[in-house]
């Protein structure tokens, strides 16, 4: 990956109940507040619907439902952020968005079994920063998109 | 490599040529006479040559130039047009389509050419001499009466004629759309009179250099060179339409000076002719640029953009209720209107693209058949968005093969019938409010009721009973459906069983609709009728509880409100009869899953959609209006989502997902 090359991975850090979850900056389109949400109906269930963002239509994922959280309701913190994946828009629904943190590439430790009691394959790592722990997620794993490219191959 | 760049252009040219080449071969088919036909596939195949030859694809180069060989030997009155020879001619270019297609999807454009190159070679060089002898002697028929000689240049010519040099009457015809002729024409004087010397010209020098003419321009040369290599060499100077060269006598000359007055009027029908032709020509060369569609492409969504924001300027106008600002905002609305149909008409491509290729197609059908058709086109200018054109070509194919195959009679059947043994297939396209229509029109046997009705209770596509009640356009929509064959033998053409319901589906998916008539004995008409564009389209927006969805108007038939107690049920299924006819109910809050939070009225909100024959009754729960919106798909991630077909975005900048009405009706 990329990021092994240079030494400090930029990513933004945002909240979900009380851990701290990262993703790198390069994949952030830009942080929104909540807005309205169309439903789309019969998808998967932590698919929320679809937003208008500067005229395209941008599919919303609700990260708590997807990582297995209760869902809470909106308040004034709740952001959604957009993500760019392969060409893709999304946007991720989380409690907060905190900060921008440079991450040193040799701090990042794998996920340790405490967390990932059972099959969690989202995640990349978990840094400690000061008293802080963040958890760096693989969008690619969290929004399915393996799973998406099975069926396309599928069906091609 | 540097030659990639003009790859892209070699192919779109060479494409051009060769459908040029099957146009013409085909009026050269009908007109074997009329050398000015002859004179444009020599020049399509020219240039191809030329072309093929610089980017390096020899086979292609090696057969065009055959074909030219043979073309010029045609030209020049050395052969004698046959059929046969046309088939080998068509066969020629039919491989050099094959060529090029190979160079477009990446290939080397190699071919086995070497025996067509060795039958046109046999063509050129086994009946020319035959045929050469004669053609002089055909020859000194000259007009020239636009030419007014004085004593002194018809002693030159006198001389020159004395000596043994060969006196020509030069007519030079420049491109309609040339746009420097006294530069041409000075190109023209200067290879002339490196050849020989000209005498005279008519208009003289100085009008001409002042571009006092309108195309032509006539050129009286002495030389010793034959006159193929002065037409040669004339048409290498650029943008030259055409060039005849005459043998000039004096004695006919005088002859006709003296005959006087009967020239003279024939010498204006002729030019009221030139006139008419050229009238023609102007219309095919309008000014054009070539743009990427992937230019026109951006150009669309940023328009598109601008209508959502139109949409939400007149909402925040509404709101206000400023007078100012409402103006302007409808002022806006006008201007965006009309940039609107502008881009729109950007994108539309004429039909001809699709139509170009029928000709060929049906003339290698009826043979293959052993048919006699005359294809007539109509309306081939009739324009249609891009997206539109690149998905109606294979259902019209199908169509038109369908036509040739089960429509039109052999010859035979004809004869006996007391028809014309030719048939006759028309297809017209034109415009008519949003819609273009294309209608496909034969003069054959028509669709026989009976067989139909058989055939479609045989196969359970209907019962007995119904048959006996349906009118003939729904029996005749029945040949649509699938597992339907009317053949009663299975052709290579057509009447593989899949067909005519692909047909169907494919225009119905563009939003279109087909209709059958016919006459049985007198022939039948397969009427398309396609929206203008699938970009911008007119929906419905319905509300379902709290949320907003939009209904396609081209799948409407109409809307209604309900009383509750109207509602039947059969097999567990809500129905309604609605005008005579028993249409199946859908509530779109159970297939959509909508939250409930409205309380159930005693009126249901209906809109009656319909698929082809069929129809349903979506149940709502309010009607918001009619409205024009940008079609927006749903992106990568969210595919193949049951009965939505996209999304818009409304005028307050929400998401209102389309109804894809045809996966709600089974």
């Amino acid at each position: 990956m990329a990021e092994e090359i240079v030494q400090d991975v930029k990513v933004i850090v945002f909240q979900l109940k009380n851990e701290e979850y990262a993703v790198p900056v390069t994949q952030v389109g830009s942080i929104e507040k909540m807005e309205h949400i169309t439903r789309v109906p019969n998808t998967e269930s932590f698919i929320k619907g679809v937003i208008n963002m500067r005229g395209v239509v941008t599919p919303i994922v609700d990260l708590r439902s997807r990582l297995g959280l209760e869902e809470t309701p909106v308040d004034e913190n709740t952001r959604i952020i957009i993500v760019d994946l392969d060409d893709t828009s999304m946007g991720l629904i989380v409690d907060a968005a905190n900060d921008v943190v440079d991450i040193p590439v040799d701090k990042i430790e794998e996920a340790p079994q405490v967390i990932g009691a059972i099959n969690v394959d989202y995640i990349d790592g978990v840094v400690k920063l000061e008293d802080r722990l963040v958890i760096l997620l693989d969008l690619r794993k969290v929004l399915k998109f393996h799973e998406i490219e099975a069926i396309k191959s599928i069906e091609s | 490599m540097e030659i990639d760049q003009y790859l892209g252009v070699f192919i779109e040219e060479s494409k051009e040529h060769l459908q040029a080449l099957n146009q013409n071969l085909l009026e050269l088919e009908k007109q074997p006479e009329d050398i000015g036909v002859v004179n444009e596939i020599f020049r399509s195949a020219h240039t191809l040559k030329g072309m093929s030859a610089t980017m390096g694809y020899q086979d292609l180069a090696n057969l065009t130039h055959q074909m030219e060989n043979v073309l010029d030997a045609i030209r020049n009155h050395q052969i004698k047009i046959n059929p046969d020879i046309l088939d080998i001619v068509f066969d020629a270019v039919d491989s050099l389509e094959e060529m090029v297609l190979d160079i477009e999807s990446g290939g080397a454009g190699t071919k086995e050419v070497s025996e067509l190159v060795s039958q046109l070679a046999a063509i050129e060089s086994g009946e020319a001499p035959l045929q050469a002898a004669a053609a002089v002697a055909e020859e000194p028929v000259s007009d020239t009466s636009g030419l007014i000689l004085d004593e002194f240049e018809l002693a030159v010519l006198r001389e020159s004629e004395e000596k043994g040099f060969q006196n020509f009457y030069t007519k030079v015809t420049l491109r309609e759309d040339c746009m420097l002729k006294a530069a041409r024409v000075y190109m023209v004087f200067e290879v002339l009179e490196s050849l020989g010397e000209v005498v005279k010209s008519n208009p003289d020098v100085s009008q001409l250099e002042d571009e006092a003419f309108d195309l032509t321009f006539e050129v009286l040369l002495v030389t010793q060179e034959p006159k193929e290599v002065i037409e040669e060499k004339v048409l290498k100077v650029s943008e030259i339409d055409a060039v005849s060269i005459q043998n000039f006598f004096i004695d006919t000359y005088k002859h006709v000076q003296d005959e006087g007055q009967e020239e003279v009027t024939a010498s204006v029908d002729e030019e009221k002719i030139e006139e008419t032709t050229i009238e023609k020509k102007a219309q095919q060369s309008n000014k054009t640029i070539r743009v990427n569609i992937e230019r026109l492409d951006i150009l669309m969504n940023l328009f598109e953009e601008l209508v959502i924001d139109r949409g939400r300027l007149e909402q925040i106008a509404d709101d206000v209720k400023h007078p100012e600002l409402h103006e302007t905002v409808e002022r806006m609305a006008r201007i965006s209107g009309d940039l609107q149909s502008i881009v729109l008409t950007m994108r539309m491509v004429s039909i001809d693209q699709v139509f170009n290729r029928f000709p060929r197609m049906v003339r290698q059908l009826a043979k293959d058949l052993g048919k006699k058709i005359d294809l007539q086109i109509e309306g081939a200018e009739t324009e249609l968005d891009r997206t539109v054109i690149d998905e109606i070509g294979d259902p019209l194919v199908h169509l038109i093969r369908n036509s040739l195959d089960h429509g039109v009679e052999t010859p035979e059947v004809r004869r006996e019938l007391g028809k014309p043994e030719t048939g006759t297939i028309k297809l017209k396209a034109y415009h008519s409010g949003n819609h273009v229509f294309i209608d496909i029109t034969d003069d054959g046997a028509g669709i026989n009721r009976k067989k139909v009705t058989e055939k479609a209770i045989k196969n359970g596509l209907i019962t007995k009973e119904q048959a006996a009640i349906m009118n003939d356009n729904q029996v005749f929509s029945l040949i649509m459906q699938s597992g339907f064959s009317t053949a009663d033998t299975i052709s290579d053409i057509s009447g593989r069983g899949v067909g005519l319901d692909v047909v169907r589906n494919t225009i119905e998916s563009l939003g279109g609709t087909i209709t059958i008539n016919s006459e049985e004995g007198k022939g039948s008409i397969f009427s398309i009728e396609l929206p203008l564009t699938l970009s911008i389209i007119s929906v419905l927006l319905v509300e379902i509880q709290n949320e907003k969805y939009a209904v396609p108007l081209s799948s409407i038939i109409e809307t209604a409100i309900i009383p509750k107690s109207d509602i039947m049920h059969v097999h567990n299924q809500a129905v309604i009869d609605f005008r005579g006819r028993v249409v199946p109910l859908v509530s779109l809050k159970e297939v959509f899953q909508v939250p409930e939070v409205k309380e159930e009225t005693d009126y249901y909100s209906v809109v009656i959609i319909k698929k082809g024959d069929k129809s349903a009754g979506l149940i709502v729960d309010g009607f918001i209006g009619q409205q024009e919106i940008v079609l927006k798909s749903l992106g990568n991630y969210l595919t193949e989502i049951f009965a939505i077909s996209g999304a818009t975005i409304l005028g307050d900048g929400q998401v209102a997902l389309i109804i894809d009405s045809n996966a709600l009706i089974k």
